[in-house]
């Protein structure tokens, strides 16, 4: 029997960017709240041993302990789902700061395309560009409207970047420049102009030089230590809720932040929550915190699976295309790519950021006509420099064996005399791609796992088509002496290791017949449910989605405050 | 059993002049007072000049013992570990750079009983595109891959697989990866193999901490410079500069 706790004003479920956006906003308006992250708290002293390969990023320290909870897969409906028992293809924080503490950085806004695919596509392409399997509908808020909230999430992170012309329009520049740029950068941006592109350099929440935001948090600049992606930043360079807005919360002494503490059930009578039921995940006890608001902010899997759990939100149904919840799930394709290696040329890859790197535009959103292909969307096309660690970079020539003498030779021969053109590619949502209640598989605490049912569609292997041949364009242009190009999307496989950025399943719109949520991330059947994170992407851009997502968690921020006082339905 | 020690010992002692040489760590820079120090320990560097009390100089690194496995197992790890890395032009191979005692370790470890992993049931068959689904633990796997391995080489050559010739080595593992090596207790040959692939690399070039990549010369194989904290005097140069590798144990005084 669950401990009942004293009534609170909010109750914040998962302490990475969504509960952390929220979790400052309100308290700094002087709203009490209480954070519940199942994982442990964090700072940077976690990480003095941070640059270990091993431990971070192979045996996944900052992860989701996966033996408590997983999710299971099967490709599509005729298959038996089964669990992804260990760490593949994504991978999902865990603690305080969640995915943003472990990301890499790179931080864009979608497109105003992105906001109105729908309305887009049909006036410039007609109603039949995509088969009706493919469920794409606008966000129910334009570009426009989501603007001001992009510029506060950039200038809380402190972004990097320049302007780009072909993206929408800004507000302001950038709080802090770019990045610095390298020498395979250069020779991509030479490569790139050479052919017509206009290349720019990755937006990024590494801080390319040292920044306070208005907050007053002070950051020191990115050392380019090459250890971002699956790990934490010692120097707090990095963007990560555990260094800005987290300490900002915890600072009000509004923020009552209880780790170890595991949400399995929003109590709830259909219309209204009452509150969450949680698990002290070291000692096993229930207890139970009634709440005036639920904010659900966990990631894409678990925001999905605590609504179904809970009997909140009607459930998506692919026989009909009826109800909401697990609806839209989407990826992104990033198959695309062509390898380069060098015969005499050696570059400092051993440096580099999560996000170091450089683009083009030309190839994302609708930058490009599609009448004469059979998909809509696109890619980022570009090059990166993280780091070549030496257990994931063994990269050698096709053909070339996985082991024994000749790998070894080959690998240690190209070692920082390699790199690819890589792609980006955006995710449109389909009709049989969803996320239900898995009927078999289990957690911890005896709840059903989320079951996903997802591959790739015929138009995201189209899009891998075409985009595969820009990478070789770009790879020829730059001059490789080999030049392995990967055409082909395959099957969706959840041991492989392709990209981590899940998307949708709680979707916000304008009608509650289609979407789960309004544009303040408030559920249309439970009005003082506020469902907040990537899981409100009706669709998923090519872009990294951290941006989008930050942006919305401030305009769910705004949104909470403004229920507090008026109540009701805000849209 | 004695000649595998002796071969061992003299291998220690080139790995140490080959490490010496590459990484230019010979005079008493700030580096040489942690565990590179005790990694130096038998040699009359400098050293152990800074060390105040008078600890025992040792001769040898501690973590250089097992775990987890019997010396056999060890041995015929190091074996096949070695046709996986094998030592060559460019330097050590997996027996010299200690992955065997990595695997040893790691075995012994968390990870080894797939601590992090959902390991409920029911087990069923995967597709492909599903990931492994099997109940067998990675020690007990990777020591009946172990047993298969003597099996299989005595069924194909009439002789343990220690005792091959390197061709015939490599012959085996290739039935093994491919998995026209028996199931392993219902478990594909490939899956072993695999395994034993992947931890072979993690030995040569995981962080020294683990007990393999000894002496960093992994790292110095490949230019890598480990674990250092800052490169923005490097990232934007278009010549190549190479650095001595740093591993963790330098953080050890931050």
């Amino acid at each position: 029997m669950a401990t009942k706790l004293p009534k609170v004003p909010v109750v914040v479920v998962g302490m990475g960017w969504a509960g952390g956006i929220v979790a400052s906003e309100l308290t700094k308006a002087g709203i009490q709240v209480v954070g519940l992250e199942r994982g442990k708290d964090r700072n940077t002293s976690d990480y003095a041993m941070g640059h270990d390969e091993l431990r971070y990023q192979h045996r996944e320290e900052l992860m989701q302990d996966l033996s408590k909870e997983t999710i299971t897969h099967r490709n599509n409906e005729k298959m038996r789902a089964l669990p992804m028992r260990d760490y593949g293809t994504f991978i999902v924080g865990d603690g305080v700061g969640g995915a943003g503490s472990h990301w890499n950085g790179q931080t864009y806004r979608f497109l105003p395309y992105d906001f109105e695919i729908k309305t887009l596509t049909d006036k410039k392409y007609g109603a039949n560009k995509l088969k009706p399997e493919y469920t794409i509908q606008d966000w129910g808020m334009t570009y426009d409207e989501i603007e001001p909230y992009y510029d506060t999430f950039e200038k809380m992170a402190g972004i990097s970047g320049e302007t780009v012309e072909l993206y929408g329009k800004r507000s302001n520049p950038y709080p802090t420049g770019p990045m610095l740029k390298t020498p395979i950068m250069n020779m991509f941006e030479k490569a790139t102009k050479n052919l017509g592109y206009t290349p720019y350099i990755i937006p990024s929440g590494n801080l390319s030089e040292s920044y306070e935001n208005p907050d007053g948090i002070s950051r020191a600049a990115c050392q380019y230590c090459a250890y971002c992606e699956n790990f934490g930043c010692e120097y707090g360079a990095k963007a990560d809720p555990a260094v800005t807005v987290i300490p900002v919360a915890k600072k009000t002494g509004n923020l009552e932040l209880r780790t170890h503490s595991n949400v399995i059930e929003i109590l709830n009578d259909g219309s209204k929550a009452s509150g969450v039921i949680y698990v002290d995940t070291i000692t096993g006890e229930e207890f139970e915190q009634p709440a005036d608001v639920v904010v659900v902010a966990s990631y894409v899997f678990n925001n999905a699976r605590l609504l179904l759990n809970s009997g909140l939100g009607k459930p998506y149904n692919s026989a009909d295309g009826t109800g909401v919840i697990g609806k839209n799930y989407c990826y992104q394709v990033s198959s695309a790519s062509s390898m380069m290696f060098f015969e005499d040329k050696e570059f400092n890859l051993y440096g580099g950021a999560g996000a170091l790197g450089i683009e083009i535009p030309e190839f994302v959103g609708d930058n490009f006509d599609h009448s004469e292909v059979n998909f809509i969307h696109g890619a980022g096309i570009r090059v990166t420099q993280y780091g070549n660690r030496p257990i994931a970079n063994n990269v050698v020539p096709k053909g070339t064996p996985s082991w024994g003498a000749e790998f070894k030779d080959q690998s240690i021969k190209y070692a920082n005399s390699f790199f690819p053109v890589k792609s980006q590619g955006a995710s449109m949502p389909y009709r049989y791609n969803y996320l239900d209640l898995d009927p078999t598989y289990k957690d911890a605490y005896g709840k059903p796992l989320l079951r996903m049912t997802f591959d790739y569609t015929e138009q995201d292997r189209e899009l891998v088509k075409y985009m595969s041949k820009v990478t070789h364009k770009i790879a020829e242009e730059i001059g490789a002496d080999i030049i392995d190009t990967n055409e082909e999307q395959g099957d969706f496989n959840v041991n492989k290791d392709t990209n981590t950025h899940n998307t949708g399943g709680v979707i916000m719109g304008a009608d509650p017949e289609t979407s789960a949520l309004n544009s303040y991330l408030q559920m249309w059947d439970a009005e003082n449910v506020f469902v907040v994170g990537a899981s409100a992407f009706p669709h998923n851009s090519s872009f990294n989605p951290t941006g989008t997502l930050g942006a919305l968690s401030y305009r769910a921020a705004e949104g909470i405050q403004k229920y507090i006082k008026e109540g009701g339905s805000l849209v | 059993m004695a000649e595998h020690e002796n071969g061992k010992i003299s291998q220690k002692g080139s790995t140490r002049r080959v490490f010496l040489k590459n990484s230019g760590l010979t005079v008493g820079g700030v580096v040489l007072g942690g565990a590179l120090g005790s990694l130096l320990g038998g040699s009359s560097e400098p050293a152990s000049h800074h060390a105040a009390p008078a600890a025992p100089a040792l001769t040898v690194n501690p973590a250089e013992a097992l775990m987890f496995f019997t010396p056999e197992q060890y041995q015929l790890t190091q074996a096949a570990a070695e046709r996986i890395y094998p030592k060559d032009d460019n330097g050590p191979g997996a027996m010299e750079l200690n992955a065997a005692i990595y695997i040893d370790h790691q075995l012994a470890s968390p990870w080894g009983i797939n601590s992090k992993e959902y390991m409920a049931g029911p087990f069923y068959k995967a597709e492909e595109t599903q990931g492994s689904q099997i109940r067998i633990l990675r020690k007990d796997l990777f020591l009946l891959g172990l047993k298969s391995l003597d099996a299989f080489s005595s069924k194909k050559f009439e002789s343990n697989f220690i005792d091959l010739a390197p061709e015939d080595q490599d012959l085996v593992l290739t039935d093994f990866s491919e998995g026209k090596a028996p199931d392993i207790s219902g478990v594909k040959s490939t899956l072993f193999f695999n395994l034993l692939r992947s931890m072979t690399i993690e030995g040569v070039y995981a962080d020294p901490v683990y007990g393999g990549n000894k002496n960093m010369e992994g790292w110095a194989m490949r230019k890598f410079p480990g674990s250092r904290m800052t490169y923005t005097q490097e990232i934007q140069k278009e010549q190549f500069v190479k650095l001595d590798p740093q591993g963790l144990n330098s953080h050890m005084s931050h």
